[in-house]
């Protein structure tokens, strides 16, 4: 076996290894929502009043709300007063040394050992088991920058000036529906605020596990770059295989000031279901950046591979004047999965300007739908949009749909708009084939030729990671 | 012998094209095929190649002695059968050179050799893009993704070389190339050719037949090899055509 065939060998293998669990003792809130299992989670997570106040007024507003069925989804009704809303290892351990040796050996099986992740080039890496943190590396050394990087429980306690100031600045708790059960319910996420001036040495890395069954994740993340400032962070995550359907709804909120910058990366792999879907996790996501000073930039590319279903927009809402959002994303559907994404940019400022790629691959039963919207607000004098949204359709069972929509109210705008819908030829797969390339090897090639411009934008240890995935999900998807 | 075709009938879709064909080809031989257009000449290469469009209905085809029509596309590829394409596809956001080093290492790796590291392949690639007439550049290209006629052509010859298949079809590689460009992919074939070698060379003119020396002319008609000979037989039919050919038969 050459190098190449190793790898997709051992990836191939990989495929029913992250569907184990983990034994592990659990505390697990009885299943239900009400102020009593608010009252209990904030007060298990040691949380002064006020952000138990927030919780619960984020509840009165969820309780109000309407789940939302515009996507192009298609999915049960959830239950949400079947789901538990808490689930913590039950001793929270002060070192790597202490972690449940289970836990650890899981991250190893997912192919994130920690202790090796500690020693890998610039990855510090901040892993959340369930709901609560239970390892930080590098922290002293960012510490030492100025640069804090903890868990969001940790930063409610430690940093409340900051989290007051920022948290639900960006996504406000009536947002949407799943934004404000997050806001009620979010049990942790990762923080991060890298000071004036201070260019982050490190890629921050978190990878996300469902664990407990029937247990909702719902992380909240936040990320600040003060002004002049620059962040790299990366997510990633793995699902085991279930029966019931996981409801996943996080938030993430990232405010880049004046001359700042955050790139935010994902790898998302949630388990995707079986051949019909059963099992899946359902991904909520709401993502959103302010560039809030002028010459700020944020950037998002995410490469989506899992989940059953998946709803997500991250988006960038450019208020400072010359500030800039971009969004990468490859979405893979494939067996019965069902992905709704896309972006959306909000020009408020002057001569702002925004980049969307999109790349969407359906395969076998897959239906990949894209989402944009792109908003020119009437002070954005000179704002500058590009979109690009391609699809690749393997096979003839599976769809793509393309929902570019756009608001300009002011006549200076330049907006481009391309969008293609192509399919992975008999005569290319011939032609590959013909020059001894395999046909498996032969789709993930033309497959990654297709998503480029996406993987190119991720940080070099994730591209790695990203390519295995692509791989691994299109696994017999043809043929 | 390196292919052996014996009473070879394939279809496609309901239509019936090589209709009882028998054809040998020598190893260390240069073999031309010619023959009128709509003849078979790209369905006997597509037969020979596994192409999916192509069933086969009768006889055999036997490479170095084994028979091949159910063997995958790939695995005939790799065992050293080429055919260079009359119109290779496209390919967006794959580098020829990311194309080419994986299929050289299929092969290699088939073979049982450690595979090219990537300043080895590099080097190779170039020197051989240089004989082509190819600027280094159209390695960092996607694969044929706005190559010119020309290009996709000599692309197709530095595929050759770099794969040193043992049996090659080339069908038409002359088609639609300048003298420089005709001249520059026949430096490709020279090289290669050896005793170990065996060309099938597709083509309407003569021209290329100058540059690459045949052994052997072979003439095409429905489905079948009507008449074979020396390469004399290009002179006679340039000089009559096609259809005193058939008459004399
Ligand atoms: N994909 C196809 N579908 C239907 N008929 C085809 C196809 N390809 C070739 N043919 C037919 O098969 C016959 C032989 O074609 P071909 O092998 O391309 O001839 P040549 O290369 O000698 O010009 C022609 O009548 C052509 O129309
Ligand atoms: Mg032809």
């Amino acid at each position: 076996m050459n190098e190449e065939q190793k790898k997709i060998q051992e990836v191939v293998s990989r495929e029913y290894e992250l569907g184990f669990s983990v034994d592990i003792e659990e505390e697990t809130a009885p299943p239900g929502l009400n102020e009593d299992i608010i009252r209990f989670l904030s007060k298990k997570k040691g949380e002064p009043e006020w952000m138990t106040n927030m919780r619960i007024q984020a509840f009165h507003i969820w309780q109000k709300m309407e789940e939302p069925r515009w996507a192009h989804l298609k999915y049960d009704v959830i239950d949400y007063q079947s789901i538990s809303y808490y689930a913590a290892p039950k001793k929270k351990p002060k070192s790597l040394d202490e972690v449940d040796p289970e836990i650890l050996r899981a991250y190893e099986k997912l192919g994130i050992p920690l202790e090796e992740q500690k020693a890998l080039a610039g990855v510090a890496v901040d892993a959340v088991f369930d709901s609560v943190s239970i390892g930080t590396t590098f922290k002293e050394k960012l510490k030492e920058m100025g640069i804090i990087f903890c868990s969001i429980s940790e930063a409610i306690k430690e940093y409340p000036e900051l989290i007051q100031k920022y948290m639900f600045s960006v996504v406000p708790m009536s947002d949407n529906f799943f934004a404000a059960l997050n806001s009620a319910v979010f049990t942790d996420g990762t923080f991060v605020y890298v000071p004036k001036g201070v260019r982050c040495p490190l890629e921050l890395s978190t990878y996300f596990r469902i664990n407990a069954q029937n247990t909702g994740q719902f992380e909240r993340t936040l990320i600040i770059a003060d002004e002049g400032s620059y962040v790299s962070y990366n997510e990633g995550c793995s699902a085991p295989m279930r029966d019931e359907n996981q409801l996943h709804a996080a938030v993430v909120e990232l405010i880049a000031l004046k001359d700042a910058e955050i790139k935010y990366s994902t790898i998302q792999n949630w388990y995707p279901g079986d051949e019909e879907g059963r099992g899946g996790i359902y991904n909520f996501v709401t993502k959103r950046g302010v560039c809030a000073g002028e010459n700020s930039k944020i950037s998002w590319t995410q490469v989506e591979t899992g989940s059953a279903i998946t709803w997500k927009y991250p988006s960038c809402v450019l208020k400072g004047d010359n500030s800039v959002g971009e969004f990468y994303s490859v979405a893979i559907t494939t067996k019965a999965q069902q992905a709704d994404t896309g972006t959306k940019m909000i020009h408020i400022g002057k001569n702002t300007s925004s980049t969307i790629i999109s790349k969407g691959i359906s395969a076998m039963r897959g239906q990949n739908s894209y989402r944009g919207l792109v908003k020119i607000q009437a002070s954005a004098q000179n704002a500058r949009n590009y979109s690009e949204c391609d699809s690749l359709l393997i096979g003839d069972k599976c769809g793509a749909h393309t929902f570019p929509y756009l608001e300009s109210k002011n006549a200076s705008a330049q907006i481009e708009h391309e969008a293609t819908t192509s399919k992975i030829s008999d005569e290319q797969l011939f032609y590959l084939r013909q020059r001894g390339i395999n046909e498996e090897d032969a789709v993930s090639m033309i497959v990654h030729g297709f998503c480029k411009e996406v993987l190119a934008n991720l940080p070099m240890e994730f591209a790695a990671e990203a390519k295995d995935l692509l791989n691994l999900t299109l696994e017999g998807s043809v043929g | 012998m390196m292919l052996e075709i014996k009473d070879l009938r394939a279809k496609i879709g309901e239509k019936e094209i090589i209709k009882g064909l028998n054809l040998n080809l020598e190893k260390g031989k240069v073999h031309a095929i010619m023959g009128p257009n709509g003849a078979g000449k790209s369905t006997l290469s597509k037969t020979i190649v596994g192409h999916y469009e192509v069933e086969v209905t009768g006889g055999d085809i036997l490479f170095k002695g084994e028979s091949i029509v159910d063997m995958e596309p790939e695995e005939r590829a790799l065992k050293g059968i080429f055919m260079s394409f009359q119109n290779p596809v496209e390919v967006p956001g794959v580098t020829n050179a990311y194309f080419l080093r994986t299929a050289v290492n299929a092969k290699r790796e088939y073979e049982g050799k450690e595979p090219l590291n990537a300043a080895e392949f590099l080097r190779m690639a170039r020197e051989y893009a240089k004989l082509l007439g190819m600027k280094p550049e159209m390695l960092n290209r996607s694969l044929n993704v706005g190559f010119s006629g020309g290009e996709k052509k000599r692309n197709e010859i530095l595929q050759m070389l770099m794969l040193d298949p043992d049996l090659i079809i080339l069908d038409e590689i002359d088609s639609g190339l300048d003298i420089d460009a005709l001249k520059a992919v026949s430096e490709g074939i020279n090289k290669i050719k050896s005793p170990e070698k065996t060309f099938l060379i597709i083509t309407h003119y003569s021209r290329i037949l100058e540059y690459v020396k045949p052994d052997y002319i072979h003439i095409l008609k429905d489905g079948k090899v009507v008449k074979t000979g020396g390469y004399e037989l290009v002179k006679k039919l340039e000089a009559e055509g096609y259809k005193a050919i058939e008459e004399e038969q």
